[in-house]
């Protein structure tokens, strides 16, 4: 009995620290709808400065807690700097394209914290006065465990308090639930906008200032903790605090009794229970409709067919694509075997967000399938090259029939976090199951057959899947097909109205857009000669995202533009230094110059060169 | 001849509230029929039962014979049920012309069609439907850029495209200039007569109720109070009454929106 | 602020170099090696890799370089990604013309790498990885590996564990191929030296997301004698902390694998557990003649005092510098040629080599017991374990490999 009360008391402890900075995304998300992934990174620097200002003053209990606090407030400045010169510019892009500048303050924040601190984990002291553990019903229990489960609750009192009883904070509800409302009172939503991301960033430093007496302070903690503090929020429901702290508090418990009967599921557990309380509660615990989606945005331009001019330029894009092998270095090939692999996989993530409306956070998992299904094709099932690839995609659309089927019953922030669930079950299930997958070792040798090892004629293969899956798809939208997923995305009431099943044709959508993301996932696969759960992981599916939505969602030439861009970048900054931090730059550069993407940009560009013509919107 | 569509019975309550009592009505061949009453009567819950998003505790409601309870909206518009909505339902990213086509790709069956292209199909077609409600030079307009009234029309044009026995209007006029209302029912209204279109509409304007139905049904607290045509509507008491000691009036009822 | 200037001025000098047209080749007095590792990744433990490299070809060029030409090692970033560190291996291999490949700590990675060279027909050099699977189940005839592995290191660790009494024992791993290597290993090796031990309970955690606090009850829950640990990082911090705050580590032997290197150790600062026994380096108390030399060269290059990756990066240079010495030539087939049995005599950690029949070298590591000393932690009473004590006969192992 005792045994089980402690471990009850372990699970809240962890619920604590998980609320606290699922609190705070919660909160900035509700407001500002900004999906913060720099929120791992403001966690992280808040463990980093309480290490610095406790090791510092080393005074005893108040010097503790004050470096806490001070080192909350200081991530909570450094949040308000973000917001004023970056996010408040951009509050206008497409929705979700602020993740973009989170995700180029994320690589910065990497490749500072090094810069600032040094490799090394940093294992602070225990916290004085907290650094022994008590007995309770025999079993000991750490004492900071303990104020940490006091903690968790009366920061939640703490925010409803601010949101209950001041003026700021019924604001802050009020804009949660409806942005425009607040801006028809005539409340500076600029300013309500900076204190809701404040608070968020003070939360997360908070998170990560209190993790010192349990952990060191590394350069893992920013990704390691972001992916669970979004499934905290999502089952809590997106804005919602107290969902948070119910949803930290499952999670955390759970985990606490499920690693004592199958250890193994501690990987995916948070995602299985993600995956179950949105297949059960579209909105979360606590969400109300109408919680999944950013602000209003300007609607799409409609779909033009391309100029004859433009046409020119495209068909000559491709022709000198074609002819590359010639001219250029053999390493170059492969750097182009890579861009059209990229580009192949954001047209089929874009095919999914930017015609379907369906965003994915979690695209990769069909790249995986695709390649994964292709290597153990040839590996258990001795299939040929020619037949791995065909069975590759085939195996991709069956997963993405099978989670597209739960998926499509939501929208909007839920069904990207649905969509990354499955991904994260994937993983999670490639990485650990080592006979079957491989595990962490992969599949190797999954070479091209002897016709095609040579740089040159694998390119060509690749050159004609990619380039032709590319084409493939850009037809779809330009069909019926294509056109009805638009008009969904547009009304579903108005397409249910002229006879349309809005679930069957998004699910058919999404299984589409899992097929052709499988075939660049077996390309990959061939390219590399093996395969490893990397190819489903979270990191895979957020560089989609970014090429995307950094290329321009609302044209079918955005994933193009942003795919290529994205590796070439990536291909070229990684020799330097400090890359992250030059790359993070890039990003921000370009998110600030082009907030309707690459491709806007570049529309922009065009107009401005020729002034008489119209852009065309391709 | 047997009406086009034949409502019995029909009734809905949320919690205990009777949202919806025993209403039954008939619609004939080309009839234009009204549905009124005041805030609250239960019209919007009457009209959502009949196109499909409410499913109503007991009651029938027959298209053409064919019973129209437990089908889907979609497949309530594929058996010949044309809608418009309170506001506008459209699809802001394409242009006038392929808003028309969309209906009409669905219409033929070919929303799974992967090669064609979309905007070559039923060009005609769907220029000839805008040319009903007098669009046509606005097709390769971006659905987004149009003005309201010029919205309702396309939404009229779009729920004509399947060729439908009868319309279903949610408050046409909502939202429009007074001079608009009354030019977008004689529209509505020398198309239905032209083509034999049967319609159900609410409406809070009074105006437009007089000026274009055949006949009138009043709903009020979830009953059918009356029914007749505009001028024994003006004089029934009940509805006087209702209106009058419901504290809104018909002048009142004007000024809304 | 110069930092930042540093690098956007160091950023655009290459922007010309990222060409499409291929590059002149390299001079001819030079050799050059291709070098790809986890630097942004993992910086803890690549950093004072790199230094150890840096250094073996800073002193083997001013040494005149073999044969009179300059090593030129071109090292580049993999992002902690197999797919771009294959890329980077093909640039490297035919684009900068390097002679052979090196590096990798990342036991996925440094798998894909092999199994390009193996495609590629190129001699790779794996450094770093650990996994059994490099040179074993999925060796090939184009690689081989330096530190020892998993296997050998679990053994070590094994031979040291029979000595105990304690019978009932408890497994904490990283739910991922080197977890999973490691404990079975252990399990292995410790079963044939005694088999009366038994294995009460594993604990698998996640890898960098350890649930320290329910990890350890979970352990306690089975009351074992001694616990086999794997874990390691930030993983390892925390474990060490909710363990010894909820006395698990009382009464309780532990063997750890990895955790006296100073990587490891030294963030542990003083929480650092009393007598656990480990593998590890203890980097300056070694007094051998060519490790003080060694060590006193790194110090006055960098400062600081030399970790495991230091004599990682150092001992990988020696080995290459010999393979190109004994090959004379920068020619693949030449150079596999020397890899076999190939001699490192003089190694700061002492003589090793490349055994012909499954490309592992003998280099051993250090196994002994942690402890805090004058406030640091430590590795104290340890002895050097030579690698070829703990690896199966040749022929054993030849067995394990897949036909070339």
């Amino acid at each position: 009995m005792g045994f089980y009360f402690a471990q009850l008391l372990t699970g809240l402890a962890n619920a604590s620290s998980l609320f606290l900075i699922a609190s705070g995304l919660s909160i900035i998300f509700g407001v500002t709808r900004i999906v913060n992934f720099a929120h791992g990174s403001f966690y992280m620097v808040g463990a980093y400065l309480a290490y610095t200002l406790v090791t510092t003053l080393n005074a005893g209990i108040f010097g503790f807690w004050f470096s806490v606090i001070a080192a909350a407030l200081i991530v909570g400045v450094v949040g308000l700097l973000i917001e004023l010169t970056i996010l408040r510019r951009i509050y206008r892009a497409p929705e979700l394209f602020q993740l973009v500048a989170t995700f180029g303050v994320v690589l910065i924040f990497q490749d500072g914290t090094l810069a600032i601190w040094g490799a090394e984990d940093l294992l602070g002291p225990r916290a004085p006065g907290l650094d022994r553990a008590v007995r309770i019903m025999g079993e000991p229990i750490p004492e900071y465990d303990l104020a940490l489960i006091c903690i968790g609750p009366a920061v939640l009192l703490g925010i409803w308090l601010l949101f209950h009883k001041t003026r700021w904070g019924v604001l802050v509800r009020a804009a949660t639930q409806d942005r425009e409302m607040v801006a028809a009172l005539g409340v500076n939503q600029a300013w309500l906008f900076s204190a809701a991301f404040v608070l968020g960033a003070f939360l997360a430093g908070l998170g990560g200032a209190l993790q010192i007496p349990r952990e060191a302070a590394s350069l893992q903690m920013d990704l390691s903790i972001i992916g669970e503090a979004f499934v905290v929020v999502v089952i809590g429901g997106m804005g919602s605090v107290t969902g948070a702290f119910v949803a930290a508090v499952l999670i955390s418990v759970l985990n606490a009794f499920a690693i004592l009967i199958f250890p193994q599921i501690s990987i995916v557990l948070p995602f299985i229970v993600m995956a179950v309380v949105l297949i059960v509660r579209p909105y979360g615990l606590f969400g109300k409709p109408g919680s999944e989606h950013g602000g209003t945005e300007e609607p799409d331009q409609p779909l033009r067919l391309m100029s004859n001019q433009a046409s020119m330029i495209l068909f000559a894009a491709v022709a000198m694509l074609a002819l590359s092998p010639v001219v250029v270095a053999e390493f170059t090939t492969i750097l182009l075997v890579d861009v059209m692999v990229a580009t192949l996989f954001a047209v089929s993530l874009h095919f999914m967000m930017g015609i379907g409306g369906m965003v994915s956070f979690g695209h990769a998992a069909y790249f995986g399938v695709g390649a994964y299904a292709a290597a153990l094709s040839v590996k258990l099932l001795g299939f040929s090259m020619i037949p791995a690839m065909i069975f590759g995609p085939i195996a991709a659309a069956a997963a993405a029939l099978f989670f597209g089927w739960f998926c499509v019953r939501l929208s909007g922030v839920y069904l990207a976090m649905l969509t990354m669930a499955a991904a994260q079950i994937l993983w999670g299930v490639t990485f650990q199951w080592q006979d079957f997958t491989g595990g962490d070792d992969g599949i190797l040798g999954v070479w091209p057959a002897k016709w095609a090892s040579s740089d040159q004629v694998y390119f060509y293969i690749a050159f004609v899947l990619c380039i032709g899956g590319i084409w493939f798809l850009r037809r779809v939208a330009h069909s019926p097909f294509g056109y009805t997923l638009r008009g969904i995305r547009d009304s579903k009431t108005r397409a249910e109205a002229i006879g349309v099943d809005t679930k069957f044709h998004q699910w058919m959508g999404f299984t589409l857009a899992g097929a052709l993301a499988g075939l660049a996932g077996v390309i990959f696969a061939f390219s590399k000669g093996s395969v490893f759960p990397d190819s489903l992981g979270i990191a895979q599916s957020i560089d989609g995202l970014i090429m995307v939505l950094l290329g321009g969602i609302h044209a079918l030439a955005g994933p193009i533009f942003g795919a290529v861009a994205f590796v070439m970048i990536e291909d070229w900054v990684t020799r330097l230094e400090y890359w992250r931090f030059i790359f993070g730059g890039i990003i921000l550069v370009v998110v600030l110059l082009a907030p309707d993407g690459i491709a806007g940009g570049v529309q922009r560009l065009l107009r401005a060169v020729m002034p008489t013509k119209k852009g065309d919107a391709a | 001849m047997s009406p086009v569509l034949s409502v019995r019975n029909l009734a809905k309550s949320f919690g205990g509230i009777k949202a919806v009592q025993d209403v039954n009505f008939d619609v004939g061949k080309g009839e234009f029929l009204a549905l009124i009453g005041p805030n609250g009567a239960g019209k919007t819950t009457c009209f959502n039962m009949l196109n499909g998003y409410l499913k109503p505790n007991t009651g029938s409601v027959k298209l053409n014979g064919k019973e129209l309870l437990g089908t889907p909206p979609r497949k309530i518009w594929r058996l010949g049920v044309g809608r418009t909505f309170q506001i506008t339902e459209t699809f802001l990213s394409m242009t006038v012309l392929e808003n028309i086509q969309m209906a009409l790709i669905s219409y033929h069956r070919r929303v799974f069609d992967l090669f064609s292209r979309a905007t070559r199909l039923y060009v005609d077609e769907a220029m000839a439907l805008l040319d009903l409600v007098n669009m046509s030079e606005q097709a390769q307009r971006a659905c987004s850029e149009l003005a309201y009234g010029d919205l309702k029309r396309l939404e009229l044009a779009i729920a004509l495209a399947h060729e439908p026995a009868l319309l279903l209007m949610d408050e046409p006029t909502a939202g429009m200039a007074p001079s608009e209302r009354i030019a977008l029912m004689a529209l509505t209204a020398e198309i239905v007569e032209r083509e034999g279109v049967s319609v159900v509409f609410t409406e809070h304007d009074m105006d437009v109720v007089f000026a274009h139905s055949h006949r009138i049904l009043v709903l009020n607290r979830g009953e059918l109070i009356a029914e007749g045509t505009g001028e024994e509507i003006r004089a029934n008491a009940t509805v006087q009454e209702v209106y009058l000691g419901g504290g809104t009036l018909f002048e009142e009822e004007l000024a809304h929106a | 602020m110069s930092l930042i200037r540093r690098t956007v001025l160091g950023a655009l000098a290459t922007l010309p170099l990222v060409g499409f047209a291929p590059q002149a080749a390299q001079a001819a007095d030079e050799i050059v090696i291709g070098e790809v590792n986890s630097y942004t990744r993992l910086p803890a433990f690549t950093e004072p890799y790199k230094k150890g490299w840096q250094l073996a070809v800073e002193q083997i060029n001013a040494a005149g370089g073999i044969d009179g030409k300059q090593l030129k090692v071109i090292s580049r970033d993999d992002t902690g990604d197999p797919a771009t560190a294959i890329r980077i291996a093909e640039e490297l291999v035919s684009k900068e013309g390097a002679a052979l490949i090196f590096g990798t700590f990342l036991s996925n990675i440094g798998l894909a790498v092999a199994d390009f060279a193996k495609q590629k027909e190129v001699l790779f050099l794996a450094s770093e990885p650990l996994s059994d699977a490099i040179v074993w189940s999925k060796g090939n005839k184009y690689t081989y590996r330096l530190r020892p592995s998993t296997h050998m290191q679990a053994a070590m660790l094994a031979e040291q564990a029979a000595k105990l009494d304690a019978v009932k024992w408890a497994t904490i791993a990283p739910n991922y191929a080197y977890g999973q290597d490691a404990v079975k290993a252990f399990k292995s090796e410790l079963s044939r030296l005694r088999p009366d031990v038994e294995f009460v309970t594993e604990q698998w955690p996640p890898v960098f997301k350890i649930d320290a606090g329910s990890t350890v009850r979970a352990l306690e829950a089975s009351k074992p004698d001694a616990i086999f640990n794997v874990t390691f990082g930030g993983d390892l911090a925390k474990f060490v902390r909710e363990g010894s705050l909820r006395f698990l580590f009382e009464d309780r032997a532990v063997a750890s694998l990895l955790t006296g290197e100073p990587e490891y150790l030294q963030p542990l600062g003083n929480e650092t557990p009393e007598g656990w026994i480990v593998t590890g380096y203890p980097g300056t108390d070694i007094t051998t003649d060519s490790h003080a030399a060694f060590a006193k060269a790194y110090i006055d290059m960098f400062g600081e005092e030399p970790k495991t990756g230091s004599i990682v990066g150092y001992n990988s240079i020696l080995s290459i510098a010999a393979a190109l010495t004994k090959a004379g030539s920068t020619d693949t087939a030449a150079l596999l040629a020397a890899m076999e049995g190939l001699e490192v005599a003089d190694s700061p950690t002492g003589p090793f080599m490349f055994r012909a029949a499954d490309h592992q070298s003998t280099m051993g590591a250090y196994v002994g017991k942690t402890s805090l000393v004058d406030g640091q932690p430590k590795l104290v009473d340890w002895n050097y374990a030579d690698g070829s004590s703990y690896l199966p006969s040749e022929e054993e192992a030849a067995k394990l490999r897949p036909a070339d």
